[in-house]
Parts: structure tokens; C-alpha cells; sequence
């Protein structure tokens, strides 16, 4: 699952460009993930504030 | 809601296609999502001077600074000044975008544009299978515009081109990741734009100062994705201050992704065109998209009447759209597209004995591609495969 470290995050968007299957969704400040994430890490290396991290599903 | 065109997002493209659009008698809607169009800016401010007032006066409001040239350093310190009417396109002034970006939106609803802001498109409305317009968010409520073309200009982050159809998704190589800092510092060169280039300053990218007046400045860099990590260019950003600028006060923070990937193999759909950082128009070389954002938004704006004064909105009707863009700002954006694919490949060793090679030359009245003549005469093994650039 990829989570998103808001308080690091600029919300700049280079992560939704980025994203093979556009999960995700960039709303003024906030960051939205969907489901349609399938895990590939992309956004994660590009992000120049390293605010989004994959972790894996618990349980 | 009904009408010819709507235009996605308020940048430079969007805004100028909208303006032109309409100035053509189009019944255009500009949405923007946002609620302050140009805030937060993603950007370092510069363009050519000549390139700029050839499509819009220029506006003392929304100069920062004009700049002589711009001056680049090879990772030893080693240096060329060129001068500001040669040194390409993100050279001449500094633009302070946030009142630079209204500007431009203001200008498309004076033509009579309809500007929505706090607007964010969610899709493509289609019946029978051909585009109808487009679904958006306004205020929380969905809304439905409907037009007979729809114009992409939603930047880095662009979907309506996949909406349609087209893959624009960057990969790793196709994006220079960034970290930018406003800041005052006595060192600040107020006359000049530099760029510093190395492999351990900014990894197939480059770091660039930018003045915006009485010592202050963008001070920014690209990292290109391939070669950059989670948070590289904050990290590297804050490397390249705390050494060279300590006393550096740092006003504001920027991030953002510039794609690189050069040309798309196509811009337009059955009733989509797409414009600007959305159509990945930006340089590949130098990483400005401002100008060749506008310039596609002008085309777009005059194509997009034409297509729906004929009544042909299909890939045939705004195919004059793709063949204009690729005959003007096009070529450029494919050779700088080779040359970037070159240029991140070399060591600082490389970097280094290019710019020894040059400092017998006067360069300082030569532009971009001059200079790489003169290199390729000067070190034609390293630049054997580049010299079809210069022909
Ligand atoms: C750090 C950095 C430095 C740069 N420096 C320079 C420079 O010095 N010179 C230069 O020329 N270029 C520079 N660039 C590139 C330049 O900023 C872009 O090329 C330029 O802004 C592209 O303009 P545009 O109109 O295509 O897109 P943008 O300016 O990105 O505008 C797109 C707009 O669309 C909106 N939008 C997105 N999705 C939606 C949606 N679903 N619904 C509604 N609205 C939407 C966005 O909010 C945004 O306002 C830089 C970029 C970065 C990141
Ligand atoms: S790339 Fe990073 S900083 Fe930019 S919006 Fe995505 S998570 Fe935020
Ligand atoms: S991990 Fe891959 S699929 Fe998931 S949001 Fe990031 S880029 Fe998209």
C-alpha cells in the first residue's frame, strides 16, 4: 500500500504523472490513492520530497 | 452547461489557447482546479526575452529581473558566458509566474473566455463514443460541460490525454524531478542566470540560479528520474546551499517534475488535443516549457476555431494542430531530445574537458547550437554521434 507522509509532501504532482495506471489524484494540497494501485514503486523513487512510501498490507 | 471548447487547467497553454480560442469567436470554458490560478508555482522563472514579446507584451507587473546572459559552469568550476539573446529559452527574464499565470488567465476571459476556477476535471463525456466534453468537480458538485473539443493543458500531471486514449505516463527517464529555493544571498549574481552542471551536483540534470533582483533567486535543481531516489532532490538541493550559499536566507520552497521525454507520438484524439507540459512540449535540454506551452496554445486556439467553424472536430479536422507544433517548436524539442539523451550519459571528466576545449573560443555571441558545433569541431571522438544536430 502506498502511504503518503503529508507533513513532507509538496504536492507538486510529479507522482501523477508519473503513475502507470493513474491512481492517483492531486487536489490542491491533498493527495488522493486508489485502489486501481498496483504497487510498482514508480512514484515512490521519483518523489523529490520523499514523502510516499510502500508498505506492505498488513496481515 | 454547453459550449464549443473547454480547456483543462489554467497555465500558460490552457490560458493562451483559451484566449486565442475565444478572440476567434469560440464560446471557450477555461476550468482550472485550483482555487488560485499560478499558486503554488513549480517553476524557475525564465524565458527568452525576444521569444516571449513576440507573443504577448511584456508587463513590468510580472518581470522580476532581466538578465545579460547566462553564464555555465563545468563540475570544476571552469565557465562560458553567453549572452542573454543566445543562450536559448529559459534566458532574458524572470518572471514572477503567480502574477504572470493571472495575467494570462485574465487575458482569455477579457476575449471572452469563461473562467472556472476550483474546477477540476474527472473525465471525458462521451455519446455514440465520440467526446462530448467533460465531467469536472466544481465547489463538490458534479457537473457536466459539454463541447465539441476538448483542449488538454493540465501540465506535468496531465490525464486527459490518457482519458482519451494516449499513453503520456513519464517513465523514470522521461522526468527531471526537482527541489527549488527562493532565497536572498549577498553572493547572488543579479545579472546573470547560471547553471551549474556535475553528476555529483545533480545527476543528469543540472543546478540553475536564476536572480529575481536585489540578490534574490531561484535556486533550483533537476535530477533526472532515472538516476534519482526518494527525496534526492531536496536532499542534494540543501547540500548545494549549505556549501556554497551557508548564509543563504531561504524564503520559499518549490518541487516539482518537468518532463523530458521529448515529442509524443501523437497530440490529438477524436475531439482532444493536448497542450503544453500536458503534450510533454517542454525542452528536454534546458527543462522550460513556459514558451512552447504558450506557442501550442496559440496554434490550438487557432486550429480548434477552424475545426468547429468546418463542423470536422475528428482527428482530421485538428490534425493541422499536430502538424504545426511539430514544424515550429517541434524539431527543436526532437534535437534537444538526442542531445539530453547524450548529455547525461557523460562523466565530470567529460564535462570538464568540454569546457576546457572552448575557453580559447569566443562563444559569449554564439547560441546553443553554435556551441556545440565548435565543441564537436574540438572534440569530434566524444561528439562523433551528436554532429547530425548540426548539419
Ligand atoms: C522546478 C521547475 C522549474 C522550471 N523552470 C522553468 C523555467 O525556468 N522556464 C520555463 O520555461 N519552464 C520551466 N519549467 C517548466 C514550466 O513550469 C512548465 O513547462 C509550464 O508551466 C507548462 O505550462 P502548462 O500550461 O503546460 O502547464 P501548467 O503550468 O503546469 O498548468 C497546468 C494547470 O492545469 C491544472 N490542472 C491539472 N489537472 C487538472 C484537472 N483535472 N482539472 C482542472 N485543472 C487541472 C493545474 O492545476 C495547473 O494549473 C519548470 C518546471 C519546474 C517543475
Ligand atoms: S511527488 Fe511527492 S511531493 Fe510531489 S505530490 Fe507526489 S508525494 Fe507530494
Ligand atoms: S506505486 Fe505505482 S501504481 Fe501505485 S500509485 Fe505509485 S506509481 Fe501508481
Amino acid at each position: 500500500m502506498i502511504t503518503v507522509n503529508r507533513y513532507v509532501c509538496g504536492y507538486c504532482g510529479a507522482c501523477v504523472g508519473v503513475c502507470p495506471v493513474c491512481a492517483l489524484e492531486l487536489v490542491e494540497t491533498w493527495l488522493e490513492v486508489s485502489d486501481e494501485c498496483i504497487e510498482c514503486g514508480r512514484c515512490v523513487r521519483l518523489c523529490p520530497t520523499g514523502a510516499l512510501s510502500l508498505e506492505e498490507a498488513q496481515g | 452547461m454547453r459550449c464549443d471548447v473547454v480547456v483543462v487547467g489554467a497555465g500558460p497553454g490552457g490560458s493562451m489557447a483559451a484566449k486565442t480560442a475565444a478572440e476567434r469567436g469560440m464560446n471557450v470554458v477555461l476550468l482550472e482546479k485550483r482555487q488560485e490560478i499560478g499558486d503554488p508555482v513549480r517553476c524557475a522563472e525564465g524565458v527568452s526575452k525576444a521569444r516571449l514579446s513576440s507573443m504577448i507584451k511584456p508587463d513590468p507587473r510580472w518581470i522580476a529581473a532581466e538578465v545579460k546572459g547566462a553564464r555555465l559552469y563545468a563540475p570544476d568550476g571552469s565557465n562560458v558566458v553567453m549572452s542573454e539573446d543566445k543562450s536559448g529559452d529559459e534566458v532574458g527574464y524572470v518572471l514572477e509566474r503567480k502574477i504572470f499565470d493571472r495575467a494570462l488567465a485574465m487575458d482569455a476571459a477579457r476575449a471572452g473566455a469563461r473562467v472556472m476556477v476550483k474546477t477540476r476535471a474527472l473525465d471525458l463525456l462521451r455519446a455514440n463514443g465520440s467526446v462530448k466534453g467533460i465531467r469536472a468537480m466544481r465547489y463538490g458538485e458534479i457537473i457536466d460541460i459539454e463541447a465539441d473539443v476538448v483542449i488538454g493543458a493540465d501540465g506535468v500531471e496531465s490525464k486527459v490525454g490518457r482519458w482519451a486514449g494516449i499513453d503520456t505516463a513519464l517513465k523514470p527517464g522521461d522526468i527531471e524531478v526537482c527541489a527549488q529555493f527562493l532565497l536572498y544571498d549577498k553572493g547572488i549574481d543579479d545579472e546573470y542566470c547560471e547553471f551549474f552542471l556535475g553528476n555529483e551536483l545533480a545527476p543528469g540534470g543540472y543546478v540553475w540560479s536564476f536572480p529575481k533582483g536585489e540578490h534574490l533567486a531561484n535556486v533550483g535543481l533537476g535530477v533526472i528520474g532515472s538516476r534519482s531516489e526518494p527525496g534526492a532532490p531536496v536532499k542534494l538541493l540543501r547540500r548545494f546551499v549549505e556549501r556554497r550559499m551557508p548564509e543563504a536566507r531561504i524564503v520559499e520552497m518549490v518541487v516539482g517534475g518537468v518532463p523530458v521525454s521529448g515529442p509524443i507520438e501523437r497530440t490529438i484524439a477524436d475531439g482532444v488535443m493536448l497542450v503544453g507540459d500536458a503534450a510533454r512540449q517542454s525542452d528536454p535540454i534546458t527543462g522550460g516549457g513556459i514558451l512552447n506551452a504558450m506557442q501550442a496554445g496559440m496554434i490550438a486556439g487557432e486550429v480548434v476555431a477552424d475545426a468547429v467553424s468546418s463542423g470536422d472536430t475528428g482527428v482530421e479536422g485538428l490534425m493541422a494542430y499536430e502538424k504545426r507544433w511539430r514544424e515550429s517548436i517541434g524539431k527543436q524539442i526532437a534535437r534537444h531530445l538526442d542531445l539530453k539523451e547524450f548529455f547525461i550519459r557523460l562523466s565530470d571528466d567529460d564535462l570538464n574537458k568540454l569546457m576546457h576545449s572552448i575557453q580559447s573560443e569566443d562563444v559569449s555571441k554564439m547560441d546553443l547550437r553554435g556551441m556545440l558545433r565548435v565543441l564537436i569541431r574540438l572534440n569530434p571522438k566524444m561528439l562523433w554521434e551528436l554532429r547530425h544536430l548540426v548539419m
